[in-house]
């Protein structure tokens, strides 16, 4: 596993789409947290991340599936699919370590916004009076976001050998099961069924984690989710044997 | 033995691709699969390697069989999947040192070393693959399936696509190898088995129509060429 984890770091970190993709996440949170007119952090005067915590699950729904896009499209793709799984390893150990992989990045993409935590705890008044619990309750909720949008992003890539095709299924997926499923909630229409369908939506989890009060409940949807998706590209890859 | 092969046979949808194949392979020597485009040569070649799972028959590899060990029998299989697919972006000595990885080996180090030497990839070695010319990429497909020093090799088609002199290089370099390793390649040119086998299973519509020496081959129709015997015995059973 750990062979395949290390060549798909070494991989992405040699292309161009990382640095793009890393560069333009910290542009867009960047803006967003300090230079926006009303909503960024010094005119709001609040000591909170709360602004980039609102949106980077929309952004990180591009970064992640520009991430995981290629890592199973392009084997098919070469043909190298056929080595990688001649070679005596568990079709289980390869996409977990392109999983991990995925996610070892997006996490390695989320390190420099730490500044952001640390220019903030300076401003503050009094001296470092940022609600730690929150803030760190929401860096958990995005990094377990982040892990299953790369669950979708690695089941989309398992779908084509196109990355472009990968690419828009992920984002597809992605918006759905966080935006579209949780906007349900608000449909007066649907009444209980759009609450049930709220309760399955990313967004109500990850916002339940971001108030900073650790619920098993939250953690074991993100967990279920994540092995779902994982057990469907299973499914998908190994389809060649059917 | 090297390889048995009982009653294996291949569906995909309603075409039986590989259809009732028996032979047996023992160990050292090296033998061709020969057939015209579509015969089955490639889908039994990866189904030996562990690609895809037979429809029904028994394919033993190294004294284990794939229906049951798929595991260990790719840890003593090397296998160049036909095109020969390979990460362009990738560093020959890097590629190596992944494959090197993935089949289990222990010293990294000296099986690459061992693979570059062996298939003379030296001058190339700290150049991208997508630099290479194609002779040179086939040799690196070649490395990585030789990488973990495998009892038995699977070539699907080793020589395709290459310059007259990058093909007798090519034989060269898998002749060296069949002395002390089983070799199973493919082709559909009949001096590639002339050159390098030392028989011939010759495969038409997924069934064997021949499995001999070449001498044997030959024997059957003295006045011939083996390019007439090889068109006799494919396009006979084909249009019946």
């Amino acid at each position: 596993m750990w062979v395949v984890f290390k060549k798909e770091i070494r991989s992405f970190l040699g292309s161009f789409i990382a640095y793009i993709v890393m560069g333009v996440f910290l542009i867009i949170t960047g803006i967003f947290m300090w230079i926006i007119q009303e909503n960024n952090v010094l005119d709001l005067g609040i000591a909170s991340l709360q602004v980039m915590f609102n949106i980077a699950p929309y952004i990180l729904i591009f970064l992640v599936s520009a991430i995981t896009m290629r890592s199973l499209s392009e084997e098919r793709r070469l043909g190298t699919i056929e080595i990688l799984t001649t070679r005596p390893v568990s079709d289980t150990s390869i996409l977990l370590g392109k999983y991990f992989a995925a996610v070892g990045l997006i996490v390695f993409t989320l390190l420099p916004t730490l500044f952001y935590y640390y220019t903030i705890q300076q401003l503050a008044d009094p001296l470092q009076g940022i609600d730690n619990g929150a803030t760190w309750g929401s860096y958990l909720g995005l990094i377990l976001l982040a892990a299953s949008y790369a669950s979708i992003g690695l089941f989309a890539s398992s779908l084509t050998d196109n990355q472009i095709v990968s690419l828009i299924i992920s984002m597809v997926l992605c918006f759905f099961w966080f935006g579209v499923l949780s906007l349900l909630g608000d449909v007066k229409a649907l009444d209980v069924i759009g609450k049930s369908l709220e309760w399955f939506s990313l967004d109500f989890h990850y916002q339940s984690i971001s108030r900073g009060v650790l619920d098993t409940r939250d953690i074991v949807y993100f967990l279920g989710f994540i092995a779902s998706f994982l057990g469907g590209t299973k499914l998908v890859f190994e389809s060649r044997k059917w | 033995m090297s390889i048995q092969v009982k009653h294996l046979s291949k569906r995909y949808g309603n075409q039986w691709a590989v259809n009732d194949l028996s032979f047996d392979i023992p160990t050292g020597e090296i033998v061709g699969f020969l057939g015209p485009n579509g015969a089955g040569k490639s889908t039994t070649m990866k189904i030996l390697t562990g690609y895809i799972p037979a429809t029904s028959g028994d394919a033993v590899v190294c004294g284990f069989n794939l229906n049951t060990d798929s595991l260990a029998v790719r840890k003593r299989v090397g296998y160049l999947p036909e095109h020969n697919p390979l990460y362009l972006d990738m560093y020959v000595t890097e590629y190596l040192q992944f494959s090197a990885g993935m089949a289990g080996v222990s010293k990294v180090k000296s099986a690459v070393e061992n693979a570059i030497e062996l298939t003379q990839l030296l001058p190339e070695r700290n150049k991208k693959i997508g630099q290479l010319s194609k002779g040179y990429r086939q040799r690196v497909g070649l490395a990585q399936a030789l990488i973990h020093d495998p009892e038995v090799l699977i070539l699907d088609e080793p020589t395709s696509g290459l310059d007259p002199n990058q093909v007798v290089e090519m034989r060269n370099v898998i002749k060296n190898l069949g002395k002390n390793k089983t070799v199973l390649l493919s082709t559909h040119i009949m001096q590639e088995v002339e050159a390098m086998c030392n028989r011939v299973i010759l495969l038409n519509h997924g069934k064997i129509v021949a499995d001999n020496t070449l001498d044997g081959l030959k024997k059957t129709s003295p006045n011939d060429s083996l390019e007439t015997i090889f068109r006799n015995l494919t396009s006979h059973v084909g249009s019946i």
